[in-house]
This record gives C-alpha cells, structure tokens and sequence, in this order.
C-alpha cells in the first residue's frame, strides 16, 4: 500500500491504529479508580505524545541514517513555535498558515546552519550545532526580546491585529486556534461504564501529521537517498574517495529533519498557542536525542516509543505527591507505610528526573537498540519457545 | 521513491480516506453538557496547586504547598480553622466548599512558562480541577492565567509581583491577592527618603523577565521622584546562579545604592556576592554604599544570612504581625509544620480561602458567578487589614509592609523586623495608570 512493501506497511498500519486509538489504550483505568492516575489519555498529554514523536522521527532521519549527532534540533523546535505564534497574532487562528510558516522558517534556519556545521563531523559537529542551539536560545531569551518576549514567553493578546481573523471575540476574549473553524480545544468525551474517554480534535490533526510524516520517513528510509545516508554513517571517507560529494546529502537530511522539528513546534503552538524560549536550550535538544536512544536509534518506529516514554514519566511521574503515596499505601500498618513513601519518596514528584535516568541507564545497558530491541528479544523468545514447543511434540529427526 | 503508480482509481481511493481521516474529528466538536468546565457532580471538588518544586523559587513553592495543604486541611473542618476564624465573611461553614469535600492535586511548574501550562493543562484536562493556583514567578501566572481564561476556570495567582499580571495581561479569570512593584515602590520610596536622603545615584540589577522589568520600572520611577538618578539598568539571567561578573562593573560606575530586582535564589547569590564584593563598606560620593531588595521574603532572608542585615526592602506580609488573622494563621501554621510562614505561603492561603468563600457566597463553582463575586469584595481579618478586590483589575489593595534586615536575629525565623506599615491610601493607583495600561479584562469564561 503507498508504495510500501508489506512489512513497512504492517508498521504504518499499526502506528495509525495506536494513534488513532490513543484515548481508549491511554485509558485503562477507570476514572474512579485508584490507578487512574497512571491514565495519560487526556488531550494535552496525546497531543505531546505525537509532536514529540514527529520531533523525535525527524531527529532520526538526521541521527538514525547519517550518524551526525546533532545537539541543537530543539532551536528549531524553537523557531518553529514563534513563527507559528507569529502568525496568530498577525494574519488569524487558522493553524494551517501557522504550521506551514514554522516549517518554512525552521527549514531555512535548519539550512544556514547545517551549512555552517556540516563542515566538520562527529563531536565537533554535535558542538557546533549545540554552540547554535544556545546561541538562539539566548537571543531568544533576552537580545530579541521584542520579538519573543523573553522569558516571560510569547503570547496572544487581545489588541493583536489578527488581519484575517478578528483580535478578540464579540465575547471579548482572544479567539481560540482552529482548522477553518474546527476549534482545536474542542473536546468530545464518551462515558462508558466507569471509563471517561476524550477525543480532541487537536489531537486527532496532530496524529494525522504525526501519521503523514511517519509514512514521509518510511519513504527516505527505502529510497536511494535514505541509502545514501546510510553509506555516509557506515564510511564517510569511502565515499569521498570514489568521488562522490556527501555534503549536498547530510545537508538535505540536516534541513529534512530541521523542518520536522519546525513541524514539532508549529503544532505545539497551534495546540497551546504559546512559545518559550526555554524550548529551545539545550536540555530540550539533550531530550530529543534521549528519546531516540531510548526507543531505538535507526529504527523507524523507535523514536515514537522513546517520545511517549518520556512524556509519560514527565508529566505522570511528576504529579505524583507524597499524599497519593500514602492512599495507595493505607492499607500497611503506620510505620510501615511512613517507610514504604520514604523510601519511594525521591524518586517521584519533582524526582522523576532520577527515575527516568536510572531506566535509560538500565536500557542503554541491557538494550543498547532501545525499546525496539526489547520487543525484538520477546518476539524472539516468543518464537524460539514455540518453536521448541512444536519440536517437542513433533517427531524427532535424527541428525544426518 | 521506487513503486508510487498512480492509477486514477488509486488517487481516488486515497483521496476518500484521506478526507475521511480529516473529517472524521469534527463529528467529535459536540461539547459536554455541563454549564461549566470541570463542573464537580459528585460528593468533591478538585483544586490545581501548580508551584515550582525545582529551579530557582522551589523554596517558595515549598512553602506554597503547605500553605495549600493547611487550608484544605481548614476547608474541610480539620485543624484550628487558622483563618476562617478571623476572616470577616462568615460563609465558610468547615464542610468543604458547598458542602463537596475539597481535594487537591499537586504539579511542578519547574519555573517555566511551558512546563507550568503543562502542568496546569493535565490538572484541568485529567484530574477536573475547577480552580488552578499558585506559581512563584510572574512569567508563569501570567502563562498559566492565560490559559485559565481559555480554559473557563478560575485562576488565583499565588507569589507574582509584577505588574503586568493585573495590568497590561489582566484576564478576567484570574484574580491577585499579592502587592506589585509599584506598590514596592511607592511604599519603599518615603522611608528611603527617609533613610539616605534624596542626592542618590542608584544602580539597577533586574532578573530579566516581565516581574523584573516592571519592577524595575516602579522603583526607578519613585526613587527618581525623590530626586535619586538611575546611572545604570542591567539585566540578567532568571537562570544565573553567580552574579560577580554582574558585581564587579557596580564598583566603577559612581553609584551609591545597588537596587536588586531579583527574587528567591537569585537574590541570595547576587547579594551575597555583592556582599562578599565589600560594597557595604564603600564609601561613594561620600556617602555610605547602600544595597536595596524591593521585594523581600523571609525565605530570601534565611537563604543569605548575615548578609540581610539592615537591608531594606518591601514585603506582603510577615508573620510577626500582631493582629487576630495573622496571629491565627502563625499558630496553625507552626502547629502543623514547627515553624513560621513564609509571605508565599501566607498568600497562597489567603487566596485558597477567597476563593471557597466567593463559592460559598455565589452558590455555584461557575467561574463567572465566582468573578462576580471576588469583584469589589471587601474583606477584613486575612493579615492584611482592610483589603479590597477592585473590580477593573482584580487586584487587592491593602497595606504594605517595609522591613528590615534585623541586626540581631534571636531565632532561626526571626530574620527581619517591620519598620513600617504602608498604608493602603499610599499605595493605591488608578486602574489606568501607565504602569498598567495595555491590558483588558476581556470577558469571563464559563468554558465548556
């Protein structure tokens, strides 16, 4: 199907289905229910899921086929959330004029400076890319305060002139984003039995992207260009040496993957439309490249999973507090339950941080190819233990 | 891009799913039939406490969430009451707000704006807060306010000093009970006069975010009405953990007074660097070097030690306060935690109380009803003496404290002293002032 061979179309087929079922399989508690607070199938957090799984793939396209690791992809992740904010504040609340602006801005940022940095490669790449990343971050932050505001961050207000759109409603408030008057907020929520599930309609246009750009990346990774980069990350030199220039190749992947970033963060502004410059420092590029380790460098639905882990742990792991401890833990005697959250204390609320390090260490350890390896190893234990299964029982062959 | 043979069959097939796939969300836009956004149904209500446990105020989100605990803990009819006692509107029966049991979830605004709306976004969207509150910076309350207005709930700004927060980013969801920076000012101004006269040279340092600028501006403006000049502005980083670099270019510049516009950590390492730089001993233009912290906290003070003392600076309230609600709110305070709050935490309270009182007296949780009723409210017995909720901007106004380094602390907590009470009529100003111009309330949302 769309040109896809049929196991990266069996891949395709099963990333539509997890993301278009999203508020059923992120919701497996019921509302009420103790568990509830592992649930992660309210919108915000989805939309997050998938922007960050577009952000992920393209940094993979960068990272996964040519090598070059690059430690600043969250300036145009950056860039792309102000042109996208930009644009509601001047031409109107469609989200269309908004994401294509931050494609095309992070797309020529993205080329200026890989053509700086594509100069030089591994370490003094990630360097210089990272040298940029806070070079923007910083300009953002204070130098260009008129245009990002800082740190307070840039936002929508009621005296915009919004030319194509109107600056506030006749209600008297700023209007909200939407897709030709679908409104991006706007949330349906099904009650079944016990279960509350939202579907937002934010959600479903950041999945459909998140899909669109998925079958784009399968698409590079089987094509003669996607070959290409791959040889550069196996041997660079080789390369060179029969004559072949590789920079027009790792320049157009840098740019491919800059404007995926862009893609990232024009969605997030259409989706919360705000833009910070704390996008863009480097502890956000550090995540994007963590993300990717962790799901599975190389492979095309690793990032995805390394995005939606993380996520999770940040925003589910950190609102866990010491009172929700104890109600879980009631049912221990006094001082054993004081223990018990003393002990598991540190490594929730504020200190998820320290329980998401400790699993990336476990899984850089034990699975140096992410997420992806470990299901690889249960499918093929799995298969293995079938396949013993039915030598067992069939008739055994005798060795020739 | 090997195999792509477009038959028009084909086109036509992917053409359909594909305009399936994009319309399919919009049978989705019906809106629940609640009034409101998070209408509680059941037996309690959830509030959204969003304060920063990590980054440079988590001393002061700390203390907020305690604040937070303790007056659920009152709301609900445990402890001493503190406040609810005090308080001059009697509607607050003890059982909970509109006899629904109160509960609360907790969030890490990690001191950014992003972050913070995250966090705020999860508590309305998954846990059904139907009140957000709190935050240590103004960059944040003014992010997740406006999110608040868009959402429909009501917003009760925790610690935000700036300005802008009822001025020029006013909404009509979200309520100050805190002072700003021109209160600071025109508090801190007199007793300034007062104390080094007004042939000044002032030198500004300014945490470079919309609380700082503005109260930057504030102080400049009342000092250079006393006839002090303002030799240099200089920002920096909310980020910066080492201020020498900023210190140093202070000694050369011919001022006598280094304002410091700074909060929380970056104001225990500035000072203590300008401090460790031996600026209090310098004598400039022959006058002795003076170092001012507009906005001061108990906390701060703690954090820098020796370094506070005699150092001037304005604050919202501090809990060696005599009157009946102070006195109240220290004891159960104390009694829970073993020691006294902190200004953050001593707002943060307030607002949770205000906010199930205007409940109580608008007999409904819809944001709009709630607004009607904070709008113009006065009340008295919260700390503060008589406070009034203005209705242009949903700001309080009351007195304003000046306080002082104390020179000889006689506890761990005993680290400043009141050296004036500001009253309210000085600290007032008209709702188009041009410090707050900019700004409308726009209207309330109900969400949903």
């Amino acid at each position: 199907m769309f040109g896809l061979d049929k196991k990266d179309t069996s891949k395709l087929i099963i990333v539509a289905c997890l993301a278009l079922l999203a508020p059923f399989i992120l919701n497996p508690f019921p509302t009420d229910s103790a568990l509830a607070q592992f649930n992660a199938g309210y919108p915000d957090l989805m939309q997050r899921f998938v922007i960050f799984g577009i952000f992920a793939i393209g940094f993979n396209i960068l990272f996964g086929l040519t090598g070059y690791l690059s430690f600043g992809h969250a300036a145009f992740l950056g860039v792309g959330s102000y042109s996208a904010v930009w644009m509601f504040k001047l031409i109107g609340m469609n989200v269309i004029p908004a994401i294509v602006l931050s494609v095309i801005v992070a797309g020529l940022f993205a080329l200026l400076i890989g053509f700086v940095s594509l100069r030089r490669s591994g370490i003094y790449f990630s360097i210089l890319t990272l040298a940029f990343a806070q070079m923007s971050f910083n300009l953002a932050y204070s130098v260009l305060t008129p245009i990002t505001n800082g740190e307070t961050g840039l936002q929508l207000t009621l005296e915009d002139p919004r030319i194509l759109g109107v600056s506030a409603t006749t209600d008297g408030s700023i209007p909200v984003t939407n897709l030709f008057g679908l409104e991006m907020r706007s949330t349906f929520e099904m009650a079944v039995g016990p279960w509350a599930f939202q579907f937002n309609a934010g959600y479903y246009l950041c999945a459909l992207i998140m899909l669109a750009a998925f079958y784009l990346s399968i698409r590079i990774f089987r094509s003669p260009f996607g070959m290409m980069l791959r040889a550069v990350k196996s041997n660079q030199q080789r390369m060179n040496y029969t004559g072949l220039n590789t920079r027009p190749y790792t320049l157009a992947a840098f740019v491919i993957s800059g404007m995926y970033a862009g893609l990232a963060g024009g969605l997030m502004a259409s989706m919360d439309p705000l833009a910070g410059a704390e996008r863009m420092q480097w502890t956000a590029s550090g995540e994007v490249v963590l993300m990717t380790i962790l799901g599975g460098a190389g492979t095309l639905i690793g990032p995805v999973l390394g995005a939606g882990f993380i996520k999770y742990f940040e925003n589910i792991f950190s609102k866990i507090n010491d009172n929700v401890l104890h109600t879980w833990f009631s049912f221990l005697p006094d001082g054993m339950e004081d223990a018990v959250v003393f002990i598991i204390h540190p490594f929730i609320g504020k200190g998820w941080h320290l329980t998401l390090g400790i699993l990336f260490m476990l899984v850089v350890i034990f699975l140096p190819g992410g997420l992806v390896e470990g299901g690889q190893r249960i499918k093929g234990w799995l298969s293995r233990r079938k396949a013993k299964g039915s030598n067992t029982s069939g008739e055994t062959n005798p060795a020739e | 891009m090997s195999n792509f043979n477009a038959s028009r069959r084909r086109v036509l097939k992917t053409g359909a799913i594909a305009g399936a796939g994009v319309a399919l969300p919009t049978i989705f836009t019906a809106s629940s039939a609640a009034a409101f956004t998070n209408e509680p149904t059941g037996g309690t209500v959830t509030l959204g406490f969003n304060v920063p446990q990590t980054g440079p105020y988590a001393d002061e989100g700390a203390d907020e969430l305690r604040a937070y605990e303790l007056a659920v803990e009152h709301l609900n009819g445990g402890g001493d009451g503190g406040m609810m006692n005090t308080f001059s509107s009697k509607a607050l029966q003890g059982n909970g707000i509109l006899g629904k049991k109160v509960e609360y979830v907790t969030g890490d605004t990690q001191t950014k704006s992003d972050a913070a709306r995250a966090s705020a976004k999860s508590m309305i969207e998954k846990d059904g807060a139907v009140m957000i509150t709190g935050g240590s910076s103004s960059g944040v309350a003014i992010a997740v306010q406006g999110l608040c207005q868009e959402a429909g709930v009501i917003f009760m700004a925790g610690l935000t000093h700036s300005n802008d927060t009822t001025g020029k980013d006013k909404k009509a969801n979200g309520f100050r009970h805190f002072f700003n920076g021109y209160m600071s000012g025109a508090a801190l101004a007199p007793v300034l006069k007062n104390l080094y006269g007004t042939d000044r040279v002032a030198y500004h340092l300014t945490a470079d975010y919309t609380w700082g600028w503005t109260q930057e501006e504030s102080i400049a403006a009342a000092t250079e009405a006393l006839g002090w000049q303002t030799v240099n502005k200089v920002r920096t980083p909310l980020a910066a953990t080492d201020f020498s670099s900023y210190i140093a270019p202070v000694l050369n510049s011919g001022a006598d007074v280094l304002v410091l516009n700074h909060y929380g950590g970056n104001m225990v390492n500035s000072l203590t660097n300008a401090v460790q730089f031996g600026l209090r001993e310098k004598v400039v233009n022959g006058k002795n070097f003076e170092i001012v912290v507009p906005l001061y906290s108990r906390l701060m003070a703690k954090g820098a030690g020796e370094n506070v003392k005699g150092i001037h600076g304005s604050t919202n309230w501090h809990w060696t306060l005599q009157d009946e609600g102070s006195m109240a709110f220290v004891k159960s305070f104390g009694t829970k935690y073993g020691f006294p709050p902190s200004q953050a935490a001593h707002t943060c309270y307030v607002q949770t109380l205000l906010y199930a009182d205007a409940v109580e007296r608008a007999g409904s949780f819809n944001p709009c009803a709630v607004a009607e009723s904070l709008e113009g409210f006065e009340f008295d017995g919260m700390g503060n003496g008589p406070t009034l909720y203005r209705a242009e901007d949903h700001q309080c106004f009351k007195d304003v404290l000046v306080v002082r380094g104390k020179e000889n602390p006689t506890s761990e907590f005993d680290l400043l002293e009141v050296v004036e009470v500001t009253p309210r009529a000085q600290v007032e100003y008209a709702p188009d002032h041009p410090m707050f111009a900019g700004g409308n309330l726009g209207a309330c949302n109900p969400g949903a």
